[in-house]
Formats: structure tokens, sequence, C-alpha cells
């Protein structure tokens, strides 16, 4: 990411304080709800982009023991997703069972870890 | 067509069909659906006002035959609920080519709150909550009970069919972009489980909180009949209970109000059937799945459509609610 201030992220929590506390108070209707969409969305890629390399990281490393061979996340991914379609894992696997619950809790936390489900997994509610 | 035009042939129909009808009132549009547009208005009669909803296709002019087939065999459906004692709004007239408002129906307008939020928090229906579970199952056995000759004209989509579909849609909008683990996990999971095609009922489709009416008192009415058809009567008790509907009350299982057990009372005190709670779990799986293949469905649209909002997008990744509702469902975190 480019080394300069405002960052990415610094810049997309202005625009998430601009559209909750000056847009949306003067919006109506149809354009309210919308504007408080396009609020959560940017909330969503603010936290996409300051979780996104740590998760990658994680799931690079889970997916190599899983799958017992190196590769990049996204073919790896796709790899997983073939072999269970195949039938190849037992579905009561412990580590396929933590992989898939992982890659869940990170999905939500970064779309919205408000969610109730988000809570319940990590613990928290 | 304008909207003084529209307004003219709707009060027309209005008085053709209404017995005693002299006009129409309080015309105003509610939703602004890309499958349905509703209007809410009165039908002045000598002395009073009739309360009513109109439904049609956007414009008044279905997509294709087979939306047009659609909103014809929805206004059938509900009419026939309604007069089998289903707690169904009454259909008053169905358009005709004739009448120049396109294709649609015409029904009673029933008084009451929708929006779940407002149910599971407001004061208002404190008194009712500890009900509507079992009034739920004692809605839904009633629809359950109407006769198959009566709804033949509706297609029946068995246990195997709902996999199969669902899967083609996940092949759609997922394998071309990015497959989801999660949801590969649990369409490989309930491919080993579907259920036996063996009680074949009429099937609401979609009954869950944003389509049923509340009032103080309790459950009134059940809307938005557009995708019953043939199939399990157990979707119906499933499909409530999927986490996407409890708007934030997990731990109440049943629209956010209810216990599962509560509702499985309801419906066998008036249906004198008993539920098996395994399968109303494999459907309440299945319909996670099928809601987070949907979503992504979504942004598919908008994606490779000129349909453009925020909404649809964003509602894509929402799929990622549903991955954590199968984790718990599926991967021995504490359920309810």
């Amino acid at each position: 990411m480019r080394p300069d201030r405002p960052t990415a992220e610094e810049l997309l929590e202005a625009v998430e304080e601009f559209l909750r506390e000056r847009a949306i108070p003067e919006l109506q209707g149809q354009s309210s709800f919308h504007a408080r969409v396009a609020a959560n969305v940017v909330g969503a890629v603010r936290r996409e982009i300051a979780e996104s390399a740590p998760i990658e990281a994680d799931q690079h490393r889970r997916l190599l023991a899983l799958l017992k061979h190196d590769g990049d996340v996204e073919t790896l991914n796709r790899e997983l997703c073939e072999q269970i379609r195949a039938g190849q894992w037992d579905l009561a696997d412990a580590d396929l069972l933590y992989h898939l619950r992982q890659v869940a809790i990170e999905n939500l936390g970064v779309d919205n870890p408000r969610y109730s489900a988000y809570k319940r997994l990590t613990g928290q509610g | 067509m304008a909207d003084g035009e529209f307004e003219s042939a709707l009060n027309a129909a209005a008085i053709k069909y209404i017995d005693g009808a002299t006009g129409i009132a309080g015309l105003q549009r509610l939703t602004a659906g890309a499958s349905q547009e509703t209007w809410a208005f009165d039908a002045q009669t000598g002395e009073s006002a009739i309360p009513l909803i109109l439904r049609r296709s956007p414009g008044g002019v279905p997509e294709s035959e087979a939306k047009a087939a659609t909103q014809r065999n929805e206004a059938r459906v509900i009419q026939i609920c309604f007069e089998h004692g289903v707690k169904a709004p009454e259909v008053m007239f169905s358009l005709k080519p004739e009448d120049g408002l396109g294709v649609g129906y015409v029904m009673a307008r029933i008084d009451g709150e929708t929006l779940a939020p407002r149910i599971l928090r407001d004061d208002t229906y404190a008194d009712a909550r500890p009900k509507l579970a079992g009034q739920c199952g004692e809605i839904l056995a009633p629809i359950h009970a109407v006769p198959r000759e009566k709804v033949d004209f509706l297609e029946e989509i068995t246990p195997q069919d709902h996999w199969q579909n669902t899967w083609e849609a996940y092949e759609k909008y997922f394998l071309e972009w990015s497959p989801s683990p999660v949801f590969d996990y649990a369409f490989a999971w309930l491919k080993e489980r579907v259920p036996a095609r063996d009680r074949v009922t009429l099937v609401h489709g979609d009954f869950r909180n944003g389509n049923l009416i509340y009032g103080p008192e309790g459950v009134r009415a059940v809307l938005d009949w557009e995708i019953a058809h043939i199939g399990d009567p157990m979707e119906d008790l499933a499909w409530i209970c999927v986490n996407s509907w409890r708007f934030g009350n997990i731990d109440r299982p049943v629209g956010g109000f209810g216990e599962r057990e509560q509702m499985f009372e309801g419906y066998e005190r008036a249906s004198g059937i008993k539920v098996d709670p395994d399968r109303v779990k494999y459907w309440e799986i299945f319909g996670s799945l099928r809601w987070g293949v949907t979503c992504r469905g979504m942004a598919f649209t908008h994606l490779t459509g000129h349909d453009r909002s925020v909404e649809r997008p964003a509602i894509g990744r929402r799929s990622s609610e549903c991955e954590a509702d199968l984790m718990i469902l599926l991967g021995g975190a504490d359920a309810s």
C-alpha cells in the first residue's frame, strides 16, 4: 500500500463519518436508506484494507496444512472447494471444520461484525 | 402511462368490480420493487371506505409470460387460501386486459406492522411476543391442509429439486468468480441428507418476518405469496427460523421472538400432524445456504446488468452472514 498520509483507511473513515453524521440526518426515505447502506459498504472496505494482509497470511498457512502443498490462496481455496465437492473430505474432519469456521469469522469480521452470528462464533455473545 | 390515466383506470376498475363502489381515494405508492409494484387506496362506497392494495407488475407490464403467470397464480393462491380459512387477505378482483392496468390484482388492505425490529422491541407488541411462535404454527397448518387439487396449477419443487436449483445458482454466482468453502461444505452435507418426498402440500415458500402483518394481539395475516409452490411443508416451519430473520435475537429461533417447540406445538395442535425437528433443521440449514447464494446473486445482477444501485452489491456481501450461520449450525458451535 502507498506509504503516505492520509492513508486509504483514513480517507474512508472520513467518508463514513460524513455519511453517518452529515448526510444521513439530512436525507429521507429511499435515499436515507441507501446512504446507510453506502456507509456500511465504506466501513467494510475500510476493514478489508486493514485486515486483508493478516487474513490472507493465516488462510494461506491453514490451506497449506490442509492440502499439503503450496500455491496462492485463490488456487488453494479453489482446490479445497473442489475436493469437498468431490467427496474427498470426511465432513467431520476437525481441521477442515476449524478452517471453515475461521473463514466464516474472517469474512464476516470484514463484512458485518455486528451480525449476531459473529459474536456467537467468536465467543462474545 | 401517466399518473392521471393510471388513477382514472383504477377508479373505473374499482367501480366495475366492487359492489357499491363509487370511486377511489387516497391512492399512494407503497413500494417500487423490481418484481412488483404495490399501491394502497380506498374504494369509496356510500357509507364507508374499503381499504385496498393493488399489486401489479412494474408499470403493469410483466417482464415475461412466466412472470405474468406467476402474478396470476399468486392472486389465485391467496384467494383459495382465504377461502380455506388461512389468515390471508381477501382478493377483491384480478385485473383484466380491458382494464388498461396491466397484470395484477386488488386485495383487502390489512392494518398492522410488518417491520421486525418494531415487533421484536416495541412495547406495543410485548403482550403478543410470547404467543407469536405458537400462532405461526397455527397459521401454517391450514396452508398445508389446502387440498392439492385446488392448487394444481402450481409447480412442485421436490426436496431434490430444491437442492439442485440452489446448486445451479451456486455454480452460476460463485464457481465462475470465487467458490465459498463453507457453501461447498454445506452442499456436501445436505446432499447426503435430502429428505424423502413423502408429505407433499401447498407451501407458502417465504414465511418469515417482513411477510407477516402483526397487531398488538399477534399475527394478523400472511402476505407475499409470490413463490408459493407444492413441496415439503416443513420448509415453511424452517424458513422463519433462519437467523437472517431473527434480527439480532439469535437465541429466539422462531423469528427472533419464540422457541421452535412453541411453533411445533401450535402446528401439531392445529394440524394433528407431528413435526419431525430433524427435518425442520435440514430445511433451516438449506434455507441459510439458499439465502447466502441468493445474496450473491443480487450482486451478480448488479455487476452484469444495467440496473445499478448501491443496495444490490452490498447485499452480495451479506452471503458471509450465512456462512457464519451455517458454521454455527454445522460446526458444533452452540446453536439455538
